[in-house]
């Protein structure tokens, strides 16, 4: 089953196309950029790409996995916007993955899930993303799964969470970006949601032939708006 | 005809989702979800809040236009969406959601401009536009004079607001006058009950002075103070406001400048076509003076019903429609949303 795989919640716009089948999940095509400020004109042209790649017309897509952030508003919106359109006009499904759980899969994965607590907490990983204003959206993961429920914190308030939960490093660019506050050893990889990832997360749901998801966006913010205070007078 | 060309639009420029579709000058479709009541305490649209709506609304908006308009998306001959000026990130939304329907359906897509939209969405009400026409273009978010000799391609801007848009001033004043927000609609009620010359506010840039270098431009937020000022010294006074007539003598300044730079726009251009479009077209007393005015020089004034003079798919439908029947080349699939697209680009 042949599953598109988009996710724009970081300065990186990621699409891929994976192939899903009963025991595995393998990358047919993959396209990374990365800038911030253009995922509105990066992200369109790479599905078509990695598409035309894989060999395969839109309607041989099984379903769409989109990243539901948290990432920054304008960015994040692109990436699901994008899903949803497509999977309204092909009539698939739409699953969203949280885009943090894909960091915490992929730097978590491998570590002995059944290991003595002494080791589980040692493989513990603060995942990290830039939330703009000086904040981090974070979580800690252990064995592929979530420690914590995804949040959004200055990364001073991380690092003392992150020590809390007994985290023995971090990834993602947010993690790269205050490696000095947070005090942990930051791992190069992976530094984005990586698409196998948000694929895998998905995986049952594509083979169980789930129902389609609604894209809403892991905000974690509320939008800036204040409503009016009381006019200033124009008389004197 | 149906080998006319069968055209969708989407417009998320500010705080309406918007979906249209049209066959040539035929109007099939033209669904909206607005979020206007959840900016409404605000006081004016919040940037983030309709990006959120627009997310949201989109996908069962298309539904909804294609279901009234009977068709599917593999019917469709292109895709016209709305590429600025606008809410950077409200644009954002519409442009990606384009591209998505566009990639998915395998269909050209045009990136257009929202200004050229409001004068190609006369076309669905009076058939196809004889150019050269004079438009002006009045709503919340613009206030433009313009010379359109090829809508296809380019429009000339003759003039702008130097500081307010029309729209904006209606809403500062309704909110004078404890009217809700958008303040268009109740203070053109309120003033039908009101004097239009009960009180003289200022028509700015009518001067000779400010004629000279500012001809065909507007401003409003010398009247918006002065019915601040008015209004302060009733309410100082003890006085009871006289609401309806502050709103009629109010939306008398704004048309009278509004209709007699649009009309000696025509009359310096040697034009006999004006029409009108944008949210503050949808006022009663702007079509009336507008008419009235036009008369004397025997100028056709055209101005859409009113649902189609606010924001909507439908008049992005019908620039995509006149864009694709001029042979226009449709845009890239890396098409940018642009929130300060220049009125001279009308698609990108
Ligand atoms: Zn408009």
């Amino acid at each position: 089953m042949l599953v598109l795989v988009v996710d724009s919640s970081t300065p990186a716009v990621t699409a891929a196309v994976a192939e899903v089948t009963a025991d595995a999940v393998a990358l047919r095509a993959e396209r990374r950029s990365v800038d911030a400020r253009a995922h509105g004109e990066l992200l369109a042209p790479a599905v078509r790409e990695v598409l035309a790649e894989a060999g395969a017309g839109p309607g041989e897509l099984t379903a769409i996995v989109a990243g539901l952030g948290p990432g920054p508003f304008t960015g994040l919106r692109v990436g699901l916007v994008t899903a949803a359109s497509m999977g309204q006009v092909l009539g698939v499904p739409t699953y969203g993955v949280c885009s943090l759980d894909a960091l915490g899969l992929a730097a978590t994965r491998g570590l002995d899930a059944s290991a003595a607590p002494d080791g589980e907490a040692a493989g513990r990983v603060l995942v990290a993303t830039d939330a703009r204003r000086r904040e981090i959206y974070w979580g800690v993961y252990a064995a592929g799964r979530r420690v914590t429920e995804p949040a959004v914190d200055a990364p001073a308030a991380v690092a003392a969470r992150a020590a809390e939960f007994a985290a023995g490093a971090a990834v993602g660019e947010g993690a790269q970006r205050y490696a000095d506050v947070l005090a942990l050893p930051v791992r190069p990889e992976p530094c984005f949601p990586p698409a196998d990832a948000l694929a895998a997360l998905a995986a049952d749901r594509v083979r169980a032939g789930a129902p389609s998801e609604p894209l809403t966006p892991l905000y974690l913010r509320r939008p800036d708006a204040v409503a009016p205070t009381a006019r200033k007078p124009v008389l004197p | 005809m149906t080998d006319e060309p069968l055209v969708l639009g989407i417009e998320t420029s500010c705080d309406e989702t918007g979906i249209g579709i049209v066959r040539g000058h035929t109007l099939l479709a033209d669904a909206i979800a607005s979020s206007v009541d959840e900016h409404a305490r605000f006081g004016g649209v919040v940037p983030e809040v309709a990006s959120r709506a627009h997310l949201e609304a989109i996908v069962p908006t298309m539904q909804r236009a294609l279901d009234d308009a009977g068709v599917s998306l593999a019917d469709i001959d292109a895709i016209a969406v709305t590429a600025g000026p606008g809410l950077a990130g409200a644009l954002l939304v519409g442009v990606a959601a384009a591209k998505g329907y566009a990639l998915a359906a395998e269909k050209p897509i045009y990136g257009v401009n929202h200004l050229a939209a409001h004068v190609a969405v006369d076309t669905l009400e009076h058939g196809a536009l004889p150019e050269p026409a004079i438009a002006l273009l009045v709503s919340g978010g613009h206030s433009s004079l313009l010379l359109v000799d090829d809508l296809a391609h380019g429009v000339t801007p003759l003039g702008a607001t130097i500081d307010d848009a029309a729209g904006e001033a209606f809403d500062k004043v309704a909110r004078l006058l404890g009217l809700p927000f958008p303040g268009g609609p109740p203070i053109d009620r309120a003033a039908r009950e009101g004097d239009p010359e009960a009180i003289a506010f200022p028509r700015g840039l009518t001067a000779p002075k400010d004629l000279a270098a500012h001809r065909f431009d507007f401003s409003f937020s010398g009247l918006k103070t002065a019915v601040a000022r008015w209004v302060e010294a009733r309410q100082r006074a003890g006085e009871a406001l006289p609401v309806a007539d502050v709103a009629a003598s109010f939306q008398e300044a704004v048309c009278d400048v509004l209709t007699a730079k649009a009309i000696d726009a025509c009359r310096a251009q040697g034009i006999g076509t004006l029409v009108i479009g944008g949210g503050v077209a949808a006022n009663s007393r702007l079509r009336a003076l507008a008419e009235q005015r036009a008369e004397k020089y025997g100028i056709q004034v055209r101005v859409p019903r009113p649902k189609l003079c606010t924001d909507n798919g439908a008049m992005v439908a019908a620039l995509g429609s006149h864009l694709v029947a001029a042979g226009v080349a449709p845009s890239r699939l890396d098409l940018p949303a642009d929130s300060a697209m220049p009125l001279t680009i009308v698609s990108v």
